[in-house]
């Protein structure tokens, strides 16, 4: 659809990265608008050279230096005129080519090679080389490509084994227990006299701080700085509360902190 | 030694279940190195007609074998992923396509050809991609990097070998501008070749 079938033949010239590119024969006319658009498409001013060699259908090992010249410098021109950009790249490339053409006006000695010692010859090689890898892009640019074009496949692994689930661990309130009781021994001090301990005191003290707090750390519930005998008698007063169903001990899963909390329907 | 039938399937599972390609050496470790490599190629080889037809298909790569989608139903894929997949500029494509077809180059190399300065962000963009990387220094003032592709850009581009990338094509001496079909421009051959 895109294609140029409805456009006169003399307007169609040539298509310009698949669009048709239309432009009065001979003269370099370029449209106002497209012209940013079109020196943006170049990659630099090999890639300009060529557009232009080939536009014109110019044999790329003979070329006519001097309208081609022209024409470069024309399109060099309007790019600094449209305050584009211009690459030091595209300066140099004029440079040399306005002394390939000199050098071509120069009288050649006779019996020269006409190829080697052609002023052109290295431009020329240097176009191909160029045009080759263009093209060398394009194909690999159609290649199918990995997250583009392709996908790797991979099923999903079910690799966790079966999680056994959390259980009431005696065991690790047994290990929070002898952590108090370790610390409480770091800290313990000389005491002469003896506190008169009662558990059923302390059932009130955790299920009166359980209120305050809805939920506690089961090491909170514990201050291991009055020593090992309030320890012991907290303990012994959690558990109470427990066995009574006052309160409730949980633990989410294998080594999670144990929370203490009051029992459903515990409303003081 | 499972019989072929289980042994294809063996490979089934395990290619399936890989992310990344296997080679061969790592397929050989599925049957404890008892099955050799012509076998495995073989069965291999069976496992891929048995997939032909399908959406996914099993594919021959520089480090091994892959299953992957077709890439006739990519647009498809596509429609669920949020993110676009990344497409190269011609700059960044000019570049890969010297150091593949030409390598070892240097960047200096690279710009000769493409007679541009090379951005930083382009190579960046092909080492970062895993693409290209450094293989060695040329022994020249500065002693620039010297850059090769990787397997990873030969995986993923379909390829085993740089054999296997698209051959170079000798340049006509005059040429229509874009490679257009013929019928699209049928003008070209009567334009008078100036020169």
């Amino acid at each position: 659809m895109s294609e140029p079938a409805q456009l006169p033949l003399a307007a169609r010239v040539a298509r310009l990265y698949g669009q048709p590119f239309i432009e009065i024969p001979q003269d370099l006319y370029i449209p106002p608008d497209a012209l940013e658009v079109i020196l943006e498409a170049f990659e630099g001013p090999l890639d300009l050279l060529l557009y232009l060699i080939r536009r014109e259908n110019l044999d790329i090992l003979d070329i006519p230096m001097a309208p081609l010249t022209r024409q470069y410098l024309e399109y060099v021109e309007a790019m600094r005129a449209t305050n584009l950009e211009l690459a030091a790249e595209y300066l140099v490339m004029a440079a040399m080519l306005i002394e390939i053409k000199s050098r071509l006006l120069l009288p050649r000695p006779p019996a020269a090679e006409p190829l080697e010692d052609d002023p052109r010859a290295e431009l020329v090689r240097r176009l191909l080389e160029y045009e080759r890898m263009k093209q060398a892009a394009q194909r690999l640019d159609l290649l199918p490509q990995l997250g583009r074009d392709v996908l790797a496949v991979s099923v999903w692994v079910e690799r966790t084994v079966l999680e056994r689930l959390p259980e009431v661990n005696p065991q690790d309130l047994a290990e929070a227990w002898r952590t108090l009781l370790h610390r409480a021994r770091m800290s313990a001090h000389h005491r002469v006299s003896r506190e008169e301990l009662s558990v059923r005191e302390h059932m009130s003290g955790v299920l009166r701080r359980l209120r305050e707090r809805r939920v506690l750390e089961f090491g909170e519930l514990f201050d291991p700085a009055r020593g090992v005998a309030m320890l012991v008698v907290t303990l012994l007063a959690v558990l109470e509360l427990a066995r009574e169903t006052l309160i409730e001990i949980t633990q989410s899963e294998n080594f999670a902190p144990i929370y203490v909390k009051l029992a459903h329907g515990e409303s003081h | 030694m499972a019989n072929p039938t289980e042994a294809k399937r063996i490979l089934e599972a395990a290619l399936l279940a890989s992310p990344e390609p296997l080679s061969l050496a790592d397929l050989k470790r599925l049957f404890d190195d008892q099955v050799g490599g012509e076998t495995l190629t073989h069965l291999l080889a069976e496992l891929r007609e048995d997939w032909a037809g399908r959406a996914v298909e099993l594919v021959s790569l520089a480090s091994g074998w892959r299953f992957q989608t077709r890439p006739e139903f990519q647009p498809f894929v596509e429609k669920l992923q949020p993110e676009k997949p990344p497409k190269y500029s011609r700059a960044v494509m000019e570049t890969l396509a010297i150091i593949a077809y030409r390598q070892p180059v240097t960047r200096g190399d690279i710009e000769d050809v493409r007679g541009v300065v090379v951005s930083t962000q382009i190579m960046q963009a092909l080492e970062n991609r895993g693409w290209i990387d450094i293989v060695g220094h040329r022994e020249t003032p500065g002693r620039p990097g010297l850059y090769a592709t990787t397997r990873t850009f030969l995986d993923d581009l379909g390829l085993r070998s740089l054999q296997e990338l698209p051959p170079l094509e000798e340049i006509a001496r005059t040429l229509q501008l874009e490679p257009a079909p013929a019928s699209i421009v049928p003008e070209a051959a009567n334009e008078p070749a100036a020169g």
